[in-house]
């Protein structure tokens, strides 16, 4: 196997890998549309004003150092477009297409299908951004506001790369949408984000971490397989944002680490299970944050049995977790899978040809990935020598979404009746008080190596740097 | 809270879990009663001049077992419902001037007729499902232009193939700006058959959307939203959420202003229609229907109204309501046309006879005359019966009139012998009858020269007469003929007389039955719409007769097509020959 190394232009205007210099007319079209970018983060990207920040930049796309670490105002940040090695013996792994080469091109048949999932890929990127556009003013530590700025500033260049696909490849109408993606706002009565879950704020740093936890890592599976796309450009772009992606999930399982940490401390000092009046999160609360993030990311990977799955696998357009590693035909036109279902107030399966219960398959790998960070808090609690574990609910439990949607499922998986699950739910699912006790301990620490009451510090800081460094300055 | 998966999208159709592969359910016997208590699709709800329609459909509620009616999909059963509701709208809500139609959910519009039930139907079931809603959207746009009542498409999400041809049967089309919301026609590029209930011709014929526009719109499987939408006139206004429900409520407030419904006026109720069926029979208080299952053939009787029992005065036109004879018979007879052509698919031969007094068809003929360019209901009663009448023009049937001693062809009900494809008239008497009859005639009145015309635009007599204009201008309102007269008039194919008409009616009936009846049905279906093209024939003869022509090819319909392959994840694999 060969390996071309595409060159980086960082001097660039607009730094990429894709030899933009060459090409006049994209270059003009990205050009056009930075300004706009740029106003958006102005008015939609962090609230806090600051001088700037430590981050993180990408610089190149190789195994052995990608990214150059700085203090950089943000609004200079060097967004740019980056798309991993090009393998020129690349094959389609899966599908009708399966052994054939790679598109370097979108074909026009799947021109539709390719744009939409890149628009719904893309709109998911500025909408976090927007999410959490306030959260910077209430950051436990500056630690933590600077990775939460590193992982809006990713965003945002992940939105460059979906963008970057849209202009090159899409005509017109890509271009019509790269616009779009500006156009709509996470909450916007006007024009909302695509997808119901970016459309809620993220009120706090507990979802923050919840966010980045269970949410990004959908995230993670979506980007992954795309990873698989038979449309090269889209293959390569996706690999290359999960090296990003993979420190967005850092943020959310070590901050919930420190988050049970501090908790696992107090009741320690109070010898209590009730830490609230300690200034802490009880651990039912971190329960309850739980079942909610990870049940609403349950319900991203939509309905167990799907068409567009389907056809988008079939098509070679996107894979499964893993394609090639994967031990079948790779088309499944012959292959039966099982898919959720409730039957007469039982939890069962139902039998769909393989193709149509991609999605389930996605979603089993996402809560196999899920569950590792339950093993991680709860190894926390055993060396605080505290007997109370944290789970994960039921797969059936609060879904909006599939063939659960219409049941009532506790979170140990049991089916019982509406009124039953209502009189329960502030048992499972964060109450107002819940969140209201959240929300009262979200004040800022800005002083260098301080952190707030409710998390414990991290155990390292950034790039070797010490805990207490002066990530952001102020202006 | 979390209401879409990640894997919706604007343009697919349907997301029901596959059933392809499972044997198509026996199709039922289908029932075209209901009433807005047992609505399970559709609600509406009526402020000051406007009805608010909601397309709200229940995802367990289709009418045959195999599919789902995810994202306001729709089956025939959601169709029935639409069309007793506009019926309601029409006879029971005087006060309605604009109707605005718009979804009950917060997703979306409607993706169109649903794909999954396309797939598990039969070529009949299909095209049954098919001519069902043609003739609702266009009574949809009979209701703005005949009865003061302008329907307003409020499109608050993607409607989408069918969505999008419910709307283009409104006045207005409203898409809101949220920069998701879009309208597109993806049939062709998805499940390779063509938008079929009027989508593609009302696009270029009713909103002139220029042709090369058109075939961009149509092959583009997510279509356009708002501002582009506007562009290419295929919505009139795009309206962002904020100002939407303003604009929909000054938009219907506009429309109800150019209304010709009166102020004050009371509806009429629409009970349920008394009906006995049984095995061979269909029986109705004003409408009989005989079926011979050997012969294959339907014999319809319409009676015509007791002489002397004509109202006096409007009042009591609207005191009988429902009761009216006209307005009893069109109901029923509109209902027969649709039981019949569901349900009895074998029956390939339709028998039209009236029995009745002829006077008391002409007293009835007077009032519907004198009162219906004032009345609303006695306008709306004519043009139910035109609408009626279409619907007998486009039944896949052979249509034979039986013009008999005892008969009432006259006026209004003369239509119905002119609608069919061929006319006899017994000369005389039946020599060996039991009592003793009076020979049958035929009576011409201001009604055949106007006021129920055909899709064509012309009246069923010109029609006939096409091209011959001598022989129509010889024919008169009042004239009275007798069959020799009526065949020398050429209004009747053939007036036998008591010792040929059994042999001659037998004959022919024998002979019908032995042809083929797919030929038969293309044959009528160009004979009966002669002369012009209006959108309406442009709908029922190419759009349709393409449609169904699509429907049986192999590219759609065969077990690789791309009808039967939609929801399998597999792709379709054509026959790449171009035919």
């Amino acid at each position: 196997m060969t390996s071309a190394r595409p060159k980086i232009d960082f001097d660039a205007k607009i730094p990429n890998n894709v030899d933009l210099a060459s090409d006049r007319k994209l270059q003009r079209a990205l050009e056009r549309w930075q300004p706009n970018f740029l106003d958006w983060w102005g008015d939609m990207g962090p609230a806090v004003d600051t001088k700037d920040v430590y981050l993180r930049t990408a610089v190149d796309v190789g195994r052995e150092g990608w990214a150059h670490f700085d203090h950089v105002p943000m609004n200079e940040y060097r967004w740019g477009v980056f798309l991993s090695e090009h393998d020129p013996d690349r094959k389609i792994a899966f599908g009708e297409h399966k052994g054939e080469p790679v598109w370097q091109e979108v074909p026009g048949e799947y021109r539709a299908d390719l744009q939409r999932l890149i628009v719904i890929q893309g709109d998911t990127e500025p909408a976090s951004v927007e999410q959490q556009r306030f959260l910077g003013a209430t950051a436990p530590s500056l630690y933590d506001m600077r990775n939460l700025f590193q992982v809006n500033v990713e965003e945002g260049r992940h939105l460059w790369a979906m963008v970057y696909l849209l202009h090159a490849y899409f005509g017109r109408a890509g271009r019509e949408e790269a616009d779009q993606l500006l156009a709509r706002n996470s909450g916007s009565d006007e024009s909302p984000r695509i997808l119901g879950a970016f459309n809620e704020e993220t009120p706090d740093w507990l979802s923050f971490y919840m966010f980045t936890y269970f949410t990004d890592r959908d995230g993670k599976y979506q980007l992954g397989t795309l990873k698989e796309s038979g449309f090269d450009p889209l293959s390569r772009t996706c690999e290359f944002m999960l090296k990003e992606e993979a420190h967005h999930m850092f943020v959310g399982t070590t901050g919930i680490d420190r988050v049970v940490t501090r908790t696992a401390q107090l009741m320690n000092e109070h010898d209590s299970e009730d830490v609230a009046g300690a200034g802490g999160i009880p651990l039912d609360m971190i329960q309850k944050y739980i079942n909610f993030h990870y049940t609403v990311s349950l319900d991203l990977f939509g309905n167990e049995s799907s068409t567009n799955a389907a056809n988008y696998f079939t098509a070679g357009l996107k894979g499964r977790w893993q394609e090639e590693r994967r031990k079948d035909d790779h088309v499944l036109t012959d292959d039966a899978g099982a898919v959720d279902a409730v039957r007469e107030g039982r939890i069962t399966t139902t039998e769909v040809p393989a193709l149509l219960a991609l999605n389930q398959d996605l979603r089993s790998e996402y809560m196999g990935d899920c569950s590792n960070g339950l093993k991680r808090w709860n190894r926390i609690l055993e060396k605080h020598g505290i007997d109370r574990r944290l789970s994960l609910p039921h797969v059936g439990f609060n879904r909006h979404v599939g063939a659960f949607s219409d049941a009532h499922i506790t979170p140990e998986g049991r089916v019982v009746s509406e009124a039953e699950w209502k009189a329960q739910e502030s048992r499972w699912l964060p109450t107002e008080v819940d969140k209201t006790h959240v929300r009262g301990l979200m004040h800022p620490v800005l002083e260098p190596g301080k952190i707030a009451s409710w998390i414990a510090p991290p155990n390292n800081g950034i790039n070797d740097k010490p805990v207490d460094y002066e990530y952001v300055h102020f202006n | 809270m979390l209401d879409k998966g990640r894997t919706t999208t604007v343009t697919v159709l349907d997301e029901a879990p596959a059933t392809a592969q499972v044997p198509a359910p026996q199709e039922p016997q289908v029932d075209f009663d209901t009433d807005p208590s047992r609505y399970r699709h559709w609600r509406y709800e009526v402020e000051g001049e406007t009805a608010w329609v909601y397309l709200d459909v229940a995802e367990d509620g289709g009418l045959v077992p195999g599919y789902e009616l995810k994202l306001n999909s729709y089956d025939l059963g959601v169709d029935i419902e639409l069309y007793d509701l506009t019926q309601r709208l029409r006879f029971s809500h005087p006060e309605v001037r604009s109707v605005v139609l718009t979804s009950g959910k917060d997703s979306n519009f409607c993706a169109g007729a649903n794909i999954r039930m396309l797939a598990q139907s039969s070529h009949s079931w299909k095209v049954n499902f098919c001519k069902f809603t043609n003739e609702t959207r266009n009574g949809i746009e009979d209701m703005t232009a005949h009865s003061g009542q302008t329907w307003v498409a409020a499109l608050n999400g993607t409607a989408a193939g069918g969505g999008y041809e419910m709307a283009l049967a409104c006045e207005t089309i409203l898409l809101v700006n949220d920069r998701s919301s879009a309208v597109a026609l993806p049939e062709v590029p998805l499940l390779g058959v063509l938008p079929g209930t009027g989508g593609l011709t009302r696009v270029t014929d009713k909103r002139h959307v220029r042709k090369d526009r058109a075939d961009i719109f149509a092959t583009k499987s997510e279509g356009f939203q708002g501002p582009k939408a506007v562009e290419w006139k295929l919505v009139d206004e795009t309206v962002s959420r904020k100002q939407w429900d303003a604009t929909v409520r000054e938009r219907a407030a506009e429309a109800a202003a150019s209304s010709s419904r009166p102020t004050g006026a009371t509806g009429i109720a629409l009970p349920p229609l008394q009906r006995e069926v049984t095995e061979d029979a269909i029986r109705y208080p004003n409408v009989r229907c005989e079926i011979d299952r050997d012969a294959r053939t339907a014999t319809i009787t319409v009676l015509g109204p007791e002489a002397g029992t004509v109202p006096e005065s409007l009042e009591r036109i609207h005191a009988l309501g429902a009761d009216f004879w006209p307005l009893a018979m069109t109901r029923e007879l509109d209902d027969l046309i649709l039981r019949l052509r569901t349900n009895e698919l074998e029956i390939g031969t339709w028998l039209v006879k009236t029995r009745g007094s002829i006077e008391g068809a002409l007293a009835f003929e007077r009032v519907i005359a004198e009162h219906s360019a004032s009345d609303w209901l006695v306008n709306e009663i004519r043009h139910y019966f035109k609408r009626t009448l279409k619907r007998l023009d486009v039944t896949s049937r052979s249509l034979i009139a039986l013009i008999e001693p005892g008969s009432c062809f006259a006026g209004a009900l003369l239509e119905l012998a002119l609608a069919c494809d061929r006319q006899y008239m017994l000369e005389g008497t039946f020599e060996d009858a039991d009592e003793e009859q009076d020979p049958a005639q035929l009576v011409l009145t201001a009604s055949n020269f106007g006021a129920f015309p055909m899709g064509n635009g012309l009246t069923r007599l010109q029609s006939r007469f096409w091209g011959d204009d001598e022989t129509l201008a010889a024919l008169e309102p009042g004239t009275r003929l007798t069959g020799a007269q009526a065949e020398e008039a050429g209004l009747v194919t053939d007036a036998p007389d008591d010792i040929d008409y059994e042999d001659e009616i037998r004959i022919l009936l024998e002979e019908r039955a032995s042809l083929s009846p797919d030929a038969l049905t293309g044959m009528e279906a160009n004979h009966r719409f002669v002369g012009p093209e209006t959108m309406e024939t442009r709908i029922f003869g190419r759009l349709t007769a393409w449609q169904n022509w699509i429907f049986i090819r192999p590219n759609a319909s065969g077990a690789e097509g791309a009808l039967r392959r939609y929801g399998t994840g597999r792709k379709a694999d054509f026959d790449r020959k171009r035919v």
